[in-house]
């Protein structure tokens, strides 16, 4: 057995990196709870993100978390005009040509990123991304901490909009009754252009809390979405709470899978647990039943 | 006879190549009860949906409140005041009582929400009993009662009940009856659209009979009810 000296960072660690994955997560189980499509064009969205939070430090001098303020409302609007002039258009009322789009989409847009940037990875120098907070049973990184509490707060900030405001009511009642929705006077189409926005706006945020300590390539998206998949399935799918609970789980089980078994194969454990959840609650934690 | 307010005319409509309403004429008046009637598969839905916007026409026109809408979408049809109360209690079942209520109020913001709010209560009061309920967990009959507030809180000129009375207990579709003459009382056409055939008649004014997709029969309703061939068709007499 380890002592609690390593186990504690290591599962304090996890949940800072689990944060981050539940928040790419949050957006890919609410456009699935509401338009009831998988995203594939969300990893092709948060490599997008992190480019752009990269360029706007390299090539502006703006630093991510300033940067994560204007890009946010920019990939708000990029998300809801996608839905609704291309995605949506283009789906012809199908589901299954929904999933073809967004493949595509996905496909095109990794591809004019690697045309542009070429497949170099890149990082950027800031002079707070190796400082430590002490917490004196552990030291952990403190663009990660700041990026727990953030995590935190667009989850809150999130669940309060759809609690409270006639949007918010208006996006949970279209994910379970659309006809309903439809007559009692709400543009269905809209409510799903600004869902997906939603979805998207959440992976600007992520892409400017990774930047700091992370580095940024054409295909970067895909790694933290495949794990996105696996939260989205264990939290249940749709449910905003689950993504985040899962989210963290789902870190701290990555970082113990690290410790005891080595760093590359820390994904191995995120991947059994996927199975697993598969063949004894295929509904996920907080998932209704189907 | 009031002024029209609804008024549908060589309406077509149906799902792609099929064709369900043929021809359809029919009028309602401000502040009138008319019924629609018919059995499983006359096409009282797809009128509904039709009217409603949820289903473009193929041909004809639809002219409400003076406006042409057959080209309009659900929502501008809603901001118009026809509300379609769909068949099947269409509730938000993941909200709760009073939230469904708020979005039926959605096009109108949220000035006078509390006031309508009251009026449905008043109209309803198992609803104020059950206002933090989520939808889902209530009964039948309070779904009904549900999705007919909802529809109130869109301050509608005419409201379309699709099948109203649709699994309900005999007691409850007497005072769901007896509540629709109220709700008529306070200004709002209702086209109630049935296959319950004899209370519809009691309280509409008039009755158009669907069969097939076409009205075969139209008139007051005491006429209606007197009809020979009708009362061999629908009451079993």
């Amino acid at each position: 057995m380890l002592s609690l000296t390593i186990l504690v960072p290591a599962i304090l660690n996890g949940l800072l990196t689990g944060a981050v994955y539940g928040l790419v997560a949050l957006g890919l189980t609410l456009i699935y709870g509401v338009l009831h499509i998988i995203n594939f064009a969300h990893g092709a969205l948060l490599t997008a993100a992190m480019f752009a939070a990269f360029f706007a430090h390299r090539l502006l001098g703006l630093d991510p978390y300033l940067a994560a303020v204007v890009l946010t409302p920019m990939f708000f609007v990029l998300g809801y005009c996608l839905q609704r002039f291309v995605i949506g258009p283009a789906a012809h009322g199908e589901d299954r040509n929904v999933l073809l789009v967004t493949l595509g989409l996905a496909v095109v847009i990794e591809n004019m990123l690697l045309y542009a940037f070429g497949a170099d990875t890149r990082t950027i120098n800031l002079d707070y991304a190796f400082r430590i907070v002490d917490l004196g049973i552990a030291f952990l990184a403190l663009p990660r901490v700041v990026g727990f509490g953030v995590v935190l707060a667009v989850t809150l900030l999130l669940w309060l909009v759809l609690s409270l405001t006639d949007t918010g009511k208006a996006i949970r009642a279209v994910a379970k009754e659309k006809l309903g929705a439809q007559l009692s006077g709400i543009d269905v189409a809209h409510i799903y252009a600004v869902t997906f926005a939603l979805g998207t706006a959440c992976l600007a945020i992520a892409a400017c809390l990774l930047i700091p300590t992370y580095y940024v390539n054409p295909h970067i998206g895909n790694a933290f979405v495949l794990v996105a998949f696996t939260i989205v399935v264990l939290g249940g799918m749709g449910s905003v709470t689950g993504a985040l609970v899962a989210g963290l789980f789902v870190g701290v089980v990555e970082s113990l899978c690290g410790l005891y078994l080595g760093e590359s194969l820390g994904q191995i454990g995120i991947f059994v647990m996927f199975i697993l959840v598969l063949l004894f609650r295929p509904s996920g934690l907080f998932g209704e039943r189907a | 006879m009031s002024e029209v307010l609804l008024s549908v005319s060589g309406l077509t409509a149906g799902y792609g190549a099929i064709e369900v309403l043929r021809g359809i004429e029919l009028e309602v008046a401000a502040e009138e009860i008319v019924a629609v009637l018919g059995s499983n598969g006359a096409g009282k839905s797809t009128l509904n949906r039709t009217i409603s916007g949820v289903l473009r026409a193929t041909n004809g026109s639809i002219r409400f409140a003076g406006a042409a809408i057959e080209r309009e979408n659900p929502a501008a049809i809603v901001a118009r005041g026809l509300i379609h109360v769909p068949e099947g209690r269409c509730v938000f079942p993941n909200l709760t009582t009073n939230e469904n209520l708020d979005l039926g109020g959605y096009r109108r913001g949220r000035a006078g929400r509390d006031r309508n709010r009251e009026r449905v209560f008043e109209i309803f009061p198992r609803l104020a009993e059950r206002r933090s309920q989520r939808a889902g967990t209530l009964s039948g009959g309070e779904q009904q009662m549900l999705v007919i507030g909802r529809g109130l809180m869109a301050e509608p000129k005419l409201l379309i009940l699709d099948e109203p009375s649709l699994g309900l207990s005999p007691l409850l579709v007497e005072e769901l009856f007896a509540l629709m003459g109220r709700i008529n009382r306070e200004g709002i056409a209702l086209l109630l659209v049935e296959q319950n055939v004899v209370q519809c008649l009691e309280v509409a004014r008039r009755a158009y009979i669907l069969e097939q997709g076409v009205f075969v029969l139209n008139g007051k309703s005491a006429d209606i009810r007197d009809n020979p061939d009708l009362k061999r068709a629908y009451l079993g007499l």
